[in-house]
This record gives structure tokens, C-alpha cells and sequence, in this order.
């Protein structure tokens, strides 16, 4: 019994060997050489092996990175915040007001697509919204309700925020609904019955059950946003800063010890937020 | 329950119009606005109409070299749909048996998933620097995507093998099959349309990946690369030409893969 069930998990590993070899190659090497390359020294042109611990001592004590987590964890929030309400209201209409099936899955891939298109197109058709002459401040100024241009509506923190929020509500759209499609209704009738109002049912029932949905979607927002560097650069007009675009900046300049110490910094922080979104979830038995 | 509908649902549905508004009116409008007059510029009002920026994109030298980019992402995008399909089907038996460490594996999966972009962007152009390889699109770029594109599909592996009946495979041995016969006649017609979705997330993430590709590409450029490129130098409509031509591509793909997946889902559906 016991040899059968080791060649039964033999059989497993050499199904995941692929996966094994890719990921250990493309994914736990490369994060193993960018935490030995943080201690590692370098010059203006080139950086070579050392043990020191300036890059991080630098990274951790200069103003900068502070402000720069701060102006991170505040396009965080603010995302996260703005794709919750709106994904979840989508996701509560699909799952509970549309009846046929048919019209669900049909609504459901319209709000997906879009993931399977390309982000920077989607970012570079901002432009002719939010631009100086563009549609958003032509019919502001038509409307009477402005007289010059918002200079603040593209390359800004508003831009920014505004094209996350396009970008990845749907990754919370996606786990929200999936998790709502499972809730029973019997449960929704049976309260209903009992004289539960709309308010109470949503608050008593869906939410507690929708939860593990939010907080899939959640992580992914929230791991999107720390990590991003291009959305930042590209809508801000290069004037806003987070730590992504810190480490990219640092690539750009080959500084790559310095870039290595902030990855991994970055790294640390984003895992502790998930680890502690991950007290409130059992991922593996959502799937 | 009556059949009237409460006014809670005629505001939803007005929340849902606007926000599937929101998120296909940028992209209405850049193909609108891709049809500008020769003379025409960034924003509206559209200075007549012509194919002008679209004739423009397939002159040499009037803007980089997007057809040889548009190649690469071409070529890697298959490359990367047939390696998710195969790997993430493999993966994917190999946790329909509990074993020991599946938990590591599934973790390992699972911070390929999440992991910033950027990291692995750094670390595979660290790595490939200390080894003394050369980055290049199809073996750097093509691990790096890998790791987004991976994790995908082994999480749709996961979901199509929770809910599979194993039912039909234990007829299938009871009436003699081998296991061979009962993986090639048996389990891969009743997935093949969650296959086909794997691999339609194997092609689209890699034809749009940009931030994995950025420090790993080497030095040709794949498409989203060579976009981005453009975006700080060119400053007329032949971008929005550009970005109309590859999300048409891109809808034609899904369109194709979601054919395909209702076409094989029906035929099981008729078998059954």
C-alpha cells in the first residue's frame, strides 16, 4: 500500500516537473538573485559581489521613499476602495437581478473582455478624454460649468487612479460573482419570508457569503497597484511617483543593487498585506 | 415572487450601462478617432476622415518597426498558449492526487500569480546577466511571461478538476480502458473546452504582457513594447490606428477561441 501511494506521488512530481523546472528557473531564482544582488555593491557603471547592507541602510533612511510608499499606499486605497464599490455592485446585479443564465454569462464575458485586450491601448485611449481638448473639459466648458480647461484631468493623480480602476475592476468583478453564484437563494427567500428587508438581506447574507470573493479580488488589486510602475509613469505624464517606478528608475540608471533592495522591500510589504488579507480567506477552497 | 421588477434593479442595470460604458467608451473612441483627416490631431473635433494614419502604418520608416514587433508577439504568443495549455493540463492531474508537498506547489503557484511584475522583470535580467546569457524575446521573455500566464491556467485546471465526475473514468476502466485510453477518450474530450480557455489566456496575456517582457525582450521589441515606445514619440493618430488595429486582432482572437469553446462544448454536451 504504502509503495503504491509513493509511485502515486512520484507520478504527481513528474507531472509537475515542468512546472517545477519553469518556475524554479523564471520565478524562485530570479528572486533569489535579486536578494543576494541588494547586498551587493556597485560603481556608476557596473555592480559587483559584496556583503553590505548600504543599499537597504540608503533605501530606509532617505525622505524620499517614505513620501513615495505613502503616495503608493494611498493610490492603494484609493483603487481598492473605488473597484470594490463598483465591483461588487456590478457583480450583485449579475448574480442576483439578471434571471436567465444566458444574460449572465453574456454580461459577464462584456465585462471581461476588455482583460484579454491590451493595457497600454486602453491607457493611451485616455487621451482624448481627459486632454486640454479633450471630450471631458469641451463639455465641461460647454455646460457653462468651467471657463478654461482642468489642466489636472490628464498626466495626474486623478489619471492615475482613473485608469486603475479601468484596469482592474474586473479582477474584482470576476471572484465577487463567482463566489455570489454560489450562495444559495433558498437562503435569500427564506429571509425575505422572514421580513428581511433588501438592505438586510444584502448586509446579513450576501456580503458575509460574498467575502472570500472580495478578498480574491482584493489581493489582486492590491498586489496590481503596489507593483505597477507603467500606469503610474505613462497617466501621470511621469510627474507622480511610486515604488515601482523608484525601482524602474533605478534599472534605468543601472543602479541594480539599489533596485534589488527596493524590489525586495517592495516584496516584504506586499506579501505582509496579503498575508494578513489571507487570515480572512482559504483560497484553495474557492477554487 | 412577482414578476414585476423592484426599482432597485433598473438602477443597478442604469450602474451596470454606465460602468460597461466606462469601460468601452476609451476604446470607441480611439476608433473613431483613428479615422482622423490627414490633418487631423489628437483629440476631436475629427478634421475630416480618411484611412490616412491607417495607410500610414504600413509605410516603412513611418513609424518603427511594428510589423516585425507585431511577428514576435505573434509567434511568442503562440509558443507561450501551447506551453500553458500542455504544462497547466499536466499540473492540473497532478493535483486531482493528494501528495506530499502539493501545498508548496500550490503556494509556489500562487506567488507567481501575485508577485509585482517588476521583480520578475529584474531578477530574470539579474540572473541571465550573472549567468552570462543573453536576454532574448523567446527564451528570457518567454519564461518571464510564463510565470503570469502559468498560474492562470493551472488555477482554470483546478476549477474544471474539482467539478469533474470521476464517474466517467471508472466506467471507462471497468470496461477495460487503460489509462491512456481513458485520458485520450475519456477526461480530454470532456476539458477540451476548458483548454480551449486556458489557451486563450495563454495567448492574449502574452501578446499584451508588458511589464514581465520590458527588461527581458532583449533587443527586439515585441508589440506592447514597441507601443509603449511609440507613446513617447509619436504625436498623431497613427498611434490610435495602431491600438484600434491590434484590439480588432485581439477581439477577432477571442472571438475565435469563444467559437471554438461553444463549438466543443456543444459536441460533448451532444455525446453525453
Amino acid at each position: 500500500m504504502i509503495s503504491e501511494r509513493l509511485r502515486l506521488s512520484g507520478i504527481s512530481w513528474l507531472q509537475l516537473s515542468p512546472i517545477l523546472m519553469i518556475l524554479g528557473f523564471f520565478l524562485v531564482l530570479p528572486i533569489l538573485a535579486i536578494v543576494t544582488v541588494s547586498f551587493w555593491s556597485s560603481t556608476e557603471y557596473s555592480y559587483f559581489p559584496d556583503f553590505q547592507f548600504e543599499n537597504y541602510q540608503y533605501l530606509l533612511t532617505s525622505s524620499v521613499t517614505w513620501s513615495v510608499y505613502l503616495k503608493t499606499f494611498m493610490f492603494t486605497a484609493i483603487t481598492w476602495f473605488c473597484t470594490l464599490v463598483i465591483g461588487f455592485t456590478v457583480a450583485y446585479f449579475l448574480a442576483f437581478h439578471v434571471r436567465s443564465l444566458y444574460t449572465q454569462i453574456g454580461l459577464f464575458l462584456l465585462c471581461t473582455i476588455p482583460f484579454w485586450t491590451s493595457n497600454i491601448i486602453r491607457m493611451i485611449s485616455w487621451i482624448p478624454f481627459l486632454g486640454r481638448n479633450g471630450i471631458a473639459n469641451s463639455a465641461l466648458m460647454d455646460m457653462g460649468m468651467i471657463d478654461q480647461p482642468l489642466e489636472w484631468l490628464l498626466f495626474s493623480d486623478f489619471a492615475v487612479i482613473l485608469a486603475f480602476v479601468h484596469l482592474f475592476t474586473l479582477f474584482m468583478i470576476v471572484p465577487i460573482f463567482n463566489t455570489m453564484m454560489r450562495i444559495d437563494h433558498s437562503l435569500v427567500e427564506a429571509a425575505r419570508d422572514a421580513g428581511a428587508s433588501g438592505l438586510q438581506i444584502l448586509t446579513n447574507i450576501i456580503i458575509p457569503l460574498s467575502k472570500p470573493g472580495i478578498m480574491i479580488g482584493s489581493i489582486f488589486v492590491v498586489t496590481l497597484v503596489m507593483g505597477d510602475f507603467i500606469t503610474v509613469r505613462f497617466m501621470s505624464g511621469g510627474q507622480s511617483a511610486s515604488v515601482g517606478r523608484l525601482i524602474s528608475n533605478e534599472i534605468g540608471l543601472l543602479q541594480y543593487p539599489a533596485a534589488s533592495a527596493s524590489a525586495v522591500v517592495l516584496l516584504a510589504t506586499v506579501l505582509l498585506m496579503i498575508a494578513i488579507m489571507l487570515r480572512f480567506v482559504d483560497i484553495r477552497k474557492e477554487l | 415572487m412577482s414578476d414585476r421588477r423592484p426599482l432597485s434593479f433598473y438602477l443597478l442595470a442604469l450602474f451596470f450601462a454606465v460602468f460597461v460604458l466606462f469601460l468601452y467608451g476609451p476604446t470607441i473612441t480611439i476608433a473613431i478617432l483613428s479615422f482622423q483627416g490627414p490633418s487631423g490631431g489628437l483629440t476631436f473635433p475629427m478634421n475630416g476622415s480618411s484611412l490616412h494614419w491607417f495607410r500610414n502604418l504600413f509605410e516603412q520608416q513611418a513609424v518603427g518597426d511594428i510589423w516585425g514587433s507585431f511577428r514576435r508577439s505573434l509567434a511568442l504568443g503562440l509558443i507561450v498558449m501551447t506551453v500553458t495549455v500542455v504544462v497547466s493540463l499536466m499540473g492540473g492531474m497532478a493535483f486531482r492526487r493528494r501528495f506530499h508537498g502539493s501545498s508548496l506547489v500550490f503556494y509556489l503557484i500562487i506567488t507567481s500569480l501575485i508577485i509585482p511584475s517588476i521583480l520578475i522583470s529584474l531578477g530574470v535580467g539579474i540572473l541571465f546577466n550573472v549567468l552570462d546569457l543573453e536576454v532574448h524575446w523567446a527564451s528570457s521573455g518567454l519564461g518571464s511571461q510564463l510565470t503570469w500566464t502559468l498560474p492562470f491556467g493551472l488555477l482554470i485546471m483546478f476549477a474544471v478538476f474539482n467539478r469533474f465526475d470521476s464517474r466517467f473514468e471508472e466506467a471507462a476502466r471497468d470496461l477495460g480502458a487503460s489509462n491512456w485510453q481513458v485520458i485520450r477518450h475519456v477526461v480530454l474530450p470532456l476539458i477540451a473546452p476548458s483548454l480551449i480557455g486556458v489557451g486563450l489566456f495563454g495567448f492574449t496575456l502574452s501578446y499584451d504582457e508588458f511589464a514581465r517582457t520590458l527588461l527581458t525582450a532583449g533587443s527586439y521589441n515585441t508589440l506592447p513594447l514597441e507601443i509603449y515606445g511609440m507613446t513617447t514619440s509619436v504625436t498623431t493618430p497613427v498611434l490610435y490606428a495602431l491600438g484600434t488595429l491590434t484590439t480588432v486582432f485581439s477581439f477577432l482572437i477571442i472571438g475565435l477561441f469563444l467559437g471554438i469553446f461553444l463549438w466543443l462544448r456543444r459536441r460533448t454536451h451532444r455525446a453525453a
